[in-house]
């Protein structure tokens, strides 16, 4: 009965996980193009023109991913030999993607045209309470400084 | 209240420099949503629900740390870092810290 209920579970989460990841991936890389125009740098400087036209504002996005029953079995199983886990490396790099076109969203909502000094900041969100270790989710944010065109000079541009 | 987690307000002059400010929220899981979040974690996918409860809770943190700087008397905040830690089983702690500045405005 419990092989079962175990090979019922699996054949669901690879099936939706699968699915669901696809999807995802698809509207990541959709909307990694549609803001292309808009770098997130780590640089720390901001550009060297009259700065003083400039607006400046923190802008963040967070997402919590979290991994699909079928993956976290492998994962698991993988655990044993040691080696790449790519379960979880698709599961982190979604988390990422999302979290940074949050933030860039965010930014261009503000008309931004350069995210300066972005951060990523990792946390796992553990589940299960029985077994320790196990990373059921991640929540991953992204911060940064959203720089954009002050009042002054879009005058100054349009007179 | 400007804030930024650059060193400096780009284009504007720190005037005054107060020193650190922080804020922080302590936030535990919702029993419902944490039912309805182990289901996702057969299905996989993003868990909405949290998503919303630590960007809630992150404004929080900021909020406490803007009030902490209003009452010093700054007008900005830099370097602002965010972390995120877990104290115990099902919470979680969101911390946000800077430094309060003046600037000419």
């Amino acid at each position: 009965m419990e092989i079962i209920i175990l090979l019922t579970l699996l054949a669901f989460g690879y099936f939706f996980g699968q699915r669901a990841e696809k999807k995802h991936f698809k509207s990541i890389i959709d909307r990694e193009k549609a803001y292309l125009k808009l770098p997130v740098v780590t640089m720390r400087t901001p550009p060297a023109i009259h700065q003083h036209t400039l607006n400046s504002e923190l802008v963040a996005g967070n997402a919590v991913i979290s991994i699909d029953f079928f993956k976290k079995f492998v994962a698991s199983l993988k655990m044993l030999f040691g080696g790449h886990v790519t379960q979880y490396e698709s599961l982190l790099d979604r988390a990422r993607r999302e979290a940074l076109l949050r933030m860039k969203e965010q930014a261009q909502h503000k008309n931004a045209f350069v995210v300066l000094n972005a951060r990523v900041e990792t946390a796992s969100i553990s589940k299960n309470s029985k077994r320790r270790n196990s990373v059921g989710a991640v929540e991953v944010l992204a911060y940064g400084t959203a720089v954009s065109l002050g009042d002054k000079i879009k005058n100054e541009i349009n007179s | 209240m400007l804030l930024t987690n650059l060193e400096q307000v780009p284009g504007k002059k720190i005037v005054q420099h107060f020193g650190l400010v922080q804020g922080n929220t302590i936030r535990a899981k919702h029993v419902g949503k944490d039912f309805l979040a182990g289901l996702k974690n057969i299905f996989g996918g993003e868990l909405g629900a949290y998503t919303e409860l630590l960007a809630e809770s992150r404004q929080e943190a900021t909020d406490r740390m803007i009030q902490q700087a209003q009452s010093m008397g700054a007008n900005a905040i830099v370097n602002i870092r965010y972390s995120t830690s877990s104290v115990a089983q099902g919470a979680a702690e969101l911390y946000a810290y800077g430094t309060a500045v003046k600037v000419e405005l």
